[in-house]
C-alpha cells in the first residue's frame, strides 16, 4: 500500500504546530497504524529528519498509552485503540490526518503527543478505595451480587486512554470520571466513600478545566472499552444523590 | 449546597435540566391552551381572560399568573445564564478545532446551542407581539387575544418567525428531555428507548400543536 | 583482556537473611527478627521506588502508607500504565475456595516443581502463603475480580496444576489488579507521602560508600538529568524480555535500570531463565514491533493440533480428525493442554521443526474451540473467552469462531533478574529489586497466574516487612549532595553516554541494533540452545556492539523530548545484557525449565535436569563491559520438596 500521511507536527507545548505531508510506500495490510508510522520514523531518521513523536506501549490495546486522532476520529475507524488498528483498514492511495488530542487540559507535549496527567488528579481525588495494606477482611466475608460485580468490571475497563475527551465537542472528561465512580460506588467496599469520592472527582474535574457534557455521545461511540453513555447518567444521579445528602448535614 | 451546585458543571447541568423541565410543562399547559382558538373567538377570548382570574377569590386579579410569569422568567434566566457560562466553559476546554472535520461531532450540541439562542429571540419577539403588542402587525387590542393571533399570522413574517421557532423548540425539546433525563439520573440501559420515545413524542406533539394555529389562519379553518 | 567466555568463579553467594526452622514458620519469624523503624522516624526517612507496576505500585503505596516519605519514577505518561497491566489470566492464590484439596503447601509445592527445583523453598513458601492475603487486600481494594451468582469469587485452574486457584476478571485481571494498586498510590500521592514523578527514566544508580543512595534519571520531557538521593532504593522496573526484540513486553519495558546496577554492584542471577509463552499470535512479517499473547486459560478448552503429514497445506476445517495430531493430548495424556509452559512451548517448535507447522512460514499451530462450541455452546464460549477472541479477530483477521487459531511461542517473561537474599535486598546495600527485576521466586519456569501474585506479594507484604530492617540498622547516615565525588562520576558517565549517542551520527537506526541483536538472542539462546549456537551468539555481539557505536544515527538533542534517544540509550544495555544472557546459558549445561540445552535432553527428547552438576543459581559479578564477569554459586537446598524429574505424562 501506499498512502500519504498529513501529520501534526509542534517542536514542544510552546511551539506552533502545523500538518506536515509524509508519503509512505510498502506498508502491508497487516501492519498496525503504529507500526505504519515506526515505518516511516526508521525513514525519517536516516534522512536526518526529527521522527514523528507518539505515546503507545502495550501495543494489544490494554495500557492507554496510544493516542492519536485519525481522520477525525480518536484511534481512528475502528473502535478500538490506535496500536490495535490494522492498516487493512485503509485503502491504498488514502490520504491519511493524523492529529493529537485535542483539549486544553491535555496540553501537547511533542508532536501527537499530550500530557494527561489531569486523568491521574482525577482519580488522586478519590478514585480509589481507602484499604491500607494489611486492614483487609477475609475475602468471601461480603459477598457482591454478580450483577453488581459485572457492572463494576463493565466500569472498571477504562484504560484512561482519553478518546472520550478528544472526542467530545466540549473536551469533556465525563466519561472517564463516571466509569471510575461507578466501578467504586456499586461494591460494598466503596459505600463508605461513595458521597465523598463522587464530589472530590466532580470538582477536580471541573478544576482542570474540562468541559460540560452535552450529552453529544460522542465519547461512548470513540471509548475502545465501550463505557456506555450510562454511566454518565450514573455519576449525575450519584452526584445529585451525595449533594443532597450533603445538604442535609 | 446552592453554592456547590451552582460552581459545578454537574450542578449547572442540573440547574439547566429543572428549569427546562418546568419550561416543557408551561408549554404542554400554553399549548393546550392554544388550540381552543379553533372554537371561536368567543372561547378562547373566555379562556385568556380566565387566566387572568385563576385562582379566586383566594387570589387577586392576575396574581396566579404574575406568579406563573415570575417562575418563569426565573426559570428562563436560570436556564440561559447556565447555558451561557456552560457553553463558554465547552468552547474553552476546546480551543483548536481538529484540522480534519467531523460534522456529526457536534450536532447535538449546536442545535441546542443555535436552538437556544434562537428561542430566547423568539420569545422576546413573542411577548413584544401578543403580550405587549409593541411590535404587533395589526392594531393591538387588549382582552381580544383571538383577533391579534390572526392579526400575526395574516404577515409572512409572524408565519416565518414562528414557524422556525416552533421546528427549534421541537429540535430542542428533542435532545432536551432526553438529556435532562441524563442530568437527572434517571436514564438507564432499560430506559432508554423508553426516555428517548417519549422526547420524539412531546417534541412532535408540542410542535404540530403549536403550529396547527398559523396554519389554521394560513388556511382559513380561524378567521 | 580476557575472553567473555572465560569468567571465573568466585566466592559462593549466600542468603544470609533466610531464617533456618521449619519452612512455615520462617516468614514469621524473619518478620518478628528484622528491626523496626520507629513511626515517628519514618517521615524522615525516603525511599526510591522506580517502577508503578504491580510490584512498584504496590511497593509505593504501602511504604507511604508506612509513614515513609516515596519517591517513585515510571517512564509511562502516567502510573496506571506499566505492563502488568497486560497480564490476562489471573493471579493464584491457595484459598482453597473450592475445597478441592489446595492448601499453602499445594501451591507451594507446585510453584517449586513448576520451576524445574531451582528456586528457593523459602522465598516460594513465602509466597505461597501470602498469596491468601493479597486477594483479601485487592478484594478490599474494589478489584472486580469474577464472582459467581452467589456472589462469591469465582476461580479457574491454569497451567501446570490441578486444582482450581486462578483468580481473574474476565481477561483482565493485570488491568484491574494495577488500577487497584495504581488507586492506592494515587492516595498517597494526593496525601503528599508519595511525590510521583512520570515521564522520569531511571538511568544510573548512585552508590556512595558501598550503599545504594540516589539515581541519577532523566525527564523525558525536557531532557534534563537530574539526581534524586535516598535511605534505600527498590528497583521494580520489571523484566528484561525486551532483550529478544520481539517480545510480549511493552515497547518501552526496557533493563537499563537493573542493568545499570549490575553495572554498578548488584548480581545477576540466572539471566538465561527466559520464559517463552506457548499461546502468542504468530508474526505477520518483518514489520512486526511486538507480539501478542493470549491468555493460556483458553488452554483449558481449546484443544492444540497440528496435521500429521508434514508440509499439509489444506485449510484446518479439511483435514479429518483422523489426520490430525493433538500432540499434547497424546505426550501427555494426564496433562495434556494444561502442561506448563516450557512443554507446551517447545513441543510446538518440534512439530513446526518437524516441517507439521500451520499459517505463513509454517510457525504456527492451531489451538482449536470447535470441541469446545460443542460442548458448551457459543454462548458459554464467548462468555469465557470472548475477549481473546475478539483481539485475535483484530489483529489477525480471523474469526476464531469458525476457523482455529492459530498460535506460536514467544518470549514473555524473564525468571531471572537481580540477585536478592530473603528480604529482598540486593548485593549493593540499601538496593533492593522487586517483581519481575528480581529472580527470586519462579526457579527455571514460572507458572501461570503467579507472575501478579509474586508482583503484589512482594510489593504489598514482603518489601514493607523487610525493609524496615535496613533502614533501622542504618540509621543517621550522612546527607548526600550533588557535589559528592561519587555522584559527580555518575553525573558524567549518564552525560557522557548521551552525548556520544547523538554525537555519532551514523547510518542506522536503534531500532536496527535492536532487531539484530533480537533476531541473534531468538535463534542462539531462545526455545533450544547449544553450546556452538551459544558460542557463535557470543562472538557476534561484541561486532554488533562495536558497530553499534559506530554507524547509531541518533536524531535531535538531548534537551528535548527525544524517543530516539530514549531507545538508542535502551539498546545500550541490551547489547551488554545479551551477552551475559549467553553465557549463562552456555555455562548452565543442563536442561531446566524454560532453559532448554540440546545436549541435555533424555532419550525422548524431554529436558534432563543435572541436580549434580547445577544445583545453584548463577549470580554474577560485573567486570567491565566485555570482560568476563566472575560466578558466584547459591547452592539450593531442598528440604520439602525433593527434585524428581518433572512429569507432566
Amino acid at each position: 500500500m501506499k498512502l500519504t500521511l498529513r501529520v501534526w507536527r509542534q517542536k514542544n507545548a510552546d511551539a506552533d504546530g502545523a500538518m506536515s505531508t509524509y508519503e509512505v510506500d510498502g506498508i502491508s495490510p497487516d501492519m498496525s497504524f503504529l507500526e505504519m508510522l515506526d515505518t516511516l520514523n526508521e525513514e525519517l531518521i536516516l534522512s536526518g529528519e526529527d521522527p514523528v513523536a507518539f505515546d503507545h506501549d502495550c501495543r494489544e490495546g490494554i495500557c492507554g498509552a496510544c493516542s492519536l486522532v485519525i481522520n477525525g476520529d480518536a484511534h481512528g475507524p475502528e473502535r478500538t485503540t490506535t496500536c490495535q488498528l490494522h492498516m487493512r483498514s485503509f485503502a491504498d492511495g488514502d490520504t491519511i490526518d493524523v492529529e493529537p488530542w485535542r483539549a486544553s487540559a491535555f496540553p501537547v507535549v511533542k508532536d501527537l503527543v499530550v500530557d494527561r496527567s489531569a486523568f491521574d488528579r482525577i482519580i488522586e481525588a478519590g478514585g480509589y478505595i481507602t484499604a491500607p495494606t494489611g486492614s483487609a477482611p477475609e475475602a468471601h466475608a461480603t459477598p457482591v451480587p454478580k450483577p453488581d460485580a459485572d457492572f463494576a468490571f463493565e466500569h472498571a475497563e477504562c484504560i484512561g486512554c482519553g478518546a472520550c475527551v478528544a472526542a467530545c465537542p466540549n473536551g469533556a472528561a465525563m466519561l472517564f470520571t463516571s466509569a471510575k465512580i461507578n466501578h467504586l460506588n456499586v461494591l460494598p467496599q466503596g459505600a463508605p466513600e461513595r458521597e465523598t469520592r463522587v464530589l472530590d472527582m466532580v470538582a477536580q474535574m471541573d478544576e482542570e478545566g474540562f468541559g460540560g457534557c452535552t450529552l453529544a455521545g460522542e465519547c461512548a461511540t470513540a471509548c475502545p472499552k465501550g463505557i456506555p453513555l450510562t454511566s454518565i447518567t450514573g455519576m449525575n444521579k450519584e452526584w445529585l444523590r451525595a449533594t443532597r445528602k450533603a445538604g442535609r448535614r | 449546597m446552592a453554592r456547590t451546585v451552582w460552581n459545578s458543571t454537574v450542578g449547572k447541568k442540573t440547574v439547566m435540566a429543572v428549569s427546562g423541565l418546568v419550561m416543557l410543562l408551561y408549554l404542554v399547559a400554553h399549548m393546550i391552551g392554544n388550540l381552543k382558538i379553533f372554537f371561536g373567538a368567543g372561547e378562547f377570548n373566555h379562556y385568556a381572560h380566565w387566566l387572568r382570574t385563576v385562582g379566586e377569590p383566594f387570589m387577586h386579579y392576575e396574581w396566579t399568573l404574575w406568579l406563573i410569569r415570575v417562575v418563569l422568567v426565573v426559570a428562563v434566566i436560570a436556564h440561559a445564564v447556565s447555558a451561557y457560562q456552560l457553553s463558554r466553559r465547552d468552547i474553552k476546554a476546546r480551543p483548536s478545532k481538529y484540522v480534519h472535520r467531523k460534522p456529526r461531532a457536534s450536532y447535538a450540541t449546536r442545535t441546542m446551542r443555535w436552538g437556544g439562542i434562537i428561542l430566547a429571540l423568539f420569545i422576546v419577539w413573542h411577548l413584544l407581539d401578543l403580550t405587549t403588542g409593541t411590535v404587533h402587525s395589526g392594531g393591538f387590542e387588549t382582552g381580544k387575544p383571538y383577533q391579534n393571533v390572526v392579526d400575526t399570522f395574516s404577515t409572512w413574517y409572524g408565519n416565518t418567525i414562528y414557524v422556525v421557532a416552533m421546528i427549534a423548540v421541537g429540535l430542542h425539546i428533542r435532545h432536551g428531555f432526553w438529556s435532562a433525563a441524563q442530568t437527572l439520573g434517571v436514564g438507564s440501559r432499560t430506559r432508554d428507548r423508553a426516555l428517548k420515545t417519549t422526547a420524539n413524542a412531546l417534541a412532535l406533539l408540542l410542535t404540530a400543536g403549536f403550529l396547527a394555529v398559523p396554519v389554521g389562519v394560513m388556511t382559513g379553518v380561524v378567521s | 583482556m580476557t575472553s567473555y567466555t572465560a569468567y571465573t568463579t568466585g566466592e559462593p553467594v549466600a542468603d544470609t537473611k533466610a531464617p533456618a526452622g521449619p519452612v512455615h514458620e520462617r516468614w514469621d519469624r524473619r518478620r518478628f527478627e528484622a528491626k523496626l523503624v520507629n513511626p515517628a522516624n519514618r517521615r524522615g526517612k525516603t525511599v526510591i521506588v522506580v517502577g508503578t507496576g504491580l510490584a512498584g505500585g504496590s511497593a509505593g503505596a504501602t511504604l507511604a502508607e508506612q509513614g515513609y516519605h516515596v519517591v517513585q519514577f515510571c517512564y509511562q505518561d502516567s502510573p496506571r500504565r506499566a505492563h502488568s497491566i497486560a497480564a490476562q489470566g489471573g493471579i493464584n492464590a491457595a484459598k482453597n475456595y473450592r475445597n478441592d484439596g489446595d492448601s499453602v503447601h499445594r501451591l507451594f509445592y507446585d510453584t517449586v516443581k513448576g520451576g524445574d527445583f531451582r528456586s528457593r523453598e523459602s522465598n516460594v513458601h513465602r509466597l505461597a502463603q501470602i498469596s491468601v492475603e493479597i486477594i483479601d487486600q485487592c478484594v478490599a481494594q474494589g478489584v472486580p475480580f469474577a464472582r459467581e451468582y452467589g456472589g462469591l469469587l469465582d476461580t479457574r485452574s491454569f497451567g501446570g496444576v490441578q486444582v482450581s486457584r486462578t483468580f481473574y476478571a474476565r481477561g483482565q485481571t493485570g488491568q484491574q489488579l494495577l488500577l487497584g494498586a495504581y488507586q492506592a498510590l494515587s492516595r498517597q500521592i494526593a496525601a503528599g507521602n508519595v511525590e510521583m514523578h512520570p515521564r522520569t527514566e531511571m538511568l544510573d544508580l548512585i552508590v556512595v560508600d558501598g550503599r545504594a543512595r540516589g539515581i541519577v534519571a532523566r525527564d523525558l520531557i525536557t531532557g534534563r538529568i537530574d539526581t534524586y538521593f535516598a535511605d534505600a532504593v527498590v528497583l521494580a522496573s520489571g523484566g528484561y524480555g525486551n532483550v529478544f526484540y520481539l517480545s510480549t513486553n511493552a515497547m518501552n519495558s526496557n533493563a537499563t535500570a537493573i542493568w545499570r546496577a549490575h553495572r554498578r554492584g548488584a548480581h545477576f542471577a540466572n539471566p538465561c531463565f527466559t520464559q517463552i509463552h506457548p499461546t502468542c499470535i504468530p508474526r505477520t512479517g518483518d514489520h512486526q514491533s511486538k507480539l501478542t499473547l493470549m491468555s493460556e486459560s483458553l488452554r483449558n478448552d481449546g484443544r492444540i493440533w497440528v496435521p500429521k503429514a508434514k508440509g499439509d497445506t489444506r485449510p484446518a476445517d479439511r483435514i479429518p480428525e483422523d489426520e490430525r495430531d493433538y500432540y499434547l493430548e497424546r505426550i501427555y495424556p494426564s496433562f495434556g493442554n494444561l502442561v506448563p509452559r516450557d512443554i507446551a512451548s517447545r513441543a510446538a517448535k518440534n512439530v513446526c521443526d518437524e516441517g507439521r507447522g500451520v499459517g505463513p512460514g509454517g510457525q504456527g499451530v492451531y489451538l482449536d474451540f470447535a470441541d469446545a462450541v460443542k460442548r458448551m455452546g457459543r454462548e458459554a464460549v464467548e462468555a469465557k473467552y470472548g475477549n481473546l477472541f475478539d483481539m485475535y479477530q483484530r489483529i489477525t483477521d480471523e474469526d476464531p469462531y469458525r476457523v482455529p487459531m492459530r498460535i506460536y511461542p514467544a518470549v514473555h517473561y524473564t525468571m531471572g533478574g537481580l540477585w536478592v537474599d530473603y528480604d529482598l535486598q540486593t548485593t549493593v546495600p540499601g538496593l533492593f529489586a522487586i517483581g519481575e527485576a528480581n529472580f527470586s521466586d519462579h526457579g527455571a519456569n514460572r507458572l501461570g497466574a503467579s507472575a501478579l501474585m509474586q508482583g503484589l506479594a512482594d510489593g504489598y507484604f514482603v518489601l514493607p516487612a523487610t525493609i524496615n530492617d535496613y533502614l533501622a540498622r542504618n540509621p543517621h547516615q550522612d546527607a548526600v549532595t550533588d557535589g559528592h565525588p561519587a555522584v559527580q562520576e555518575v553525573v558524567a558517565e549518564t552525560q557522557d553516554r548521551l552525548h556520544l549517542l547523538l554525537s555519532v551520527d551514523g547510518d542506522r537506526t536503534p531500532d536496527s541494533f535492536h532487531r539484530e541483536v533480537g533476531e541473534l538472542m531468538w535463534e542462539f539462546c531462545g526455545m533450544a540452545r547449544t553450546d556452538s549456537g551459544l558460542r557463535k551468539a557470543l562472538e557476534r555481539i561484541p561486532q554488533i556492539r562495536e558497530e553499534f557505536w559506530r554507524r547509531i544515527k541518533v536524531p535531535g538533542t538531548g534537551e528535548e523530548f527525544n524517543q530516539s534517544l530514549e531507545k538508542a540509550n535502551r539498546v545500550v544495555d541490551y547489547l551488554e545484557l545479551a551477552e551475559l544472557m549467553c553465557l549463562d546459558a552456555l555455562h548452565r549445561s543442563e536442561s531446566c525449565g524454560g532453559h532448554f540445552r540440546e545436549e541435555s535432553q533424555t532419550p525422548d527428547g524431554e529436558a534432563a535436569r543435572r541436580d549434580d552438576a547445577f544445583s545453584y543459581v548463577a549470580a554474577w559479578e560485573f567486570t567491565g563491559t566485555g570482560e568476563a564477569p566472575v560466578l558466584h554459586k547459591e547452592d539450593l537446598v531442598f528440604e520439602y520438596v525433593h527434585p524428581t524429574q518433572r512429569s507432566y505424562a
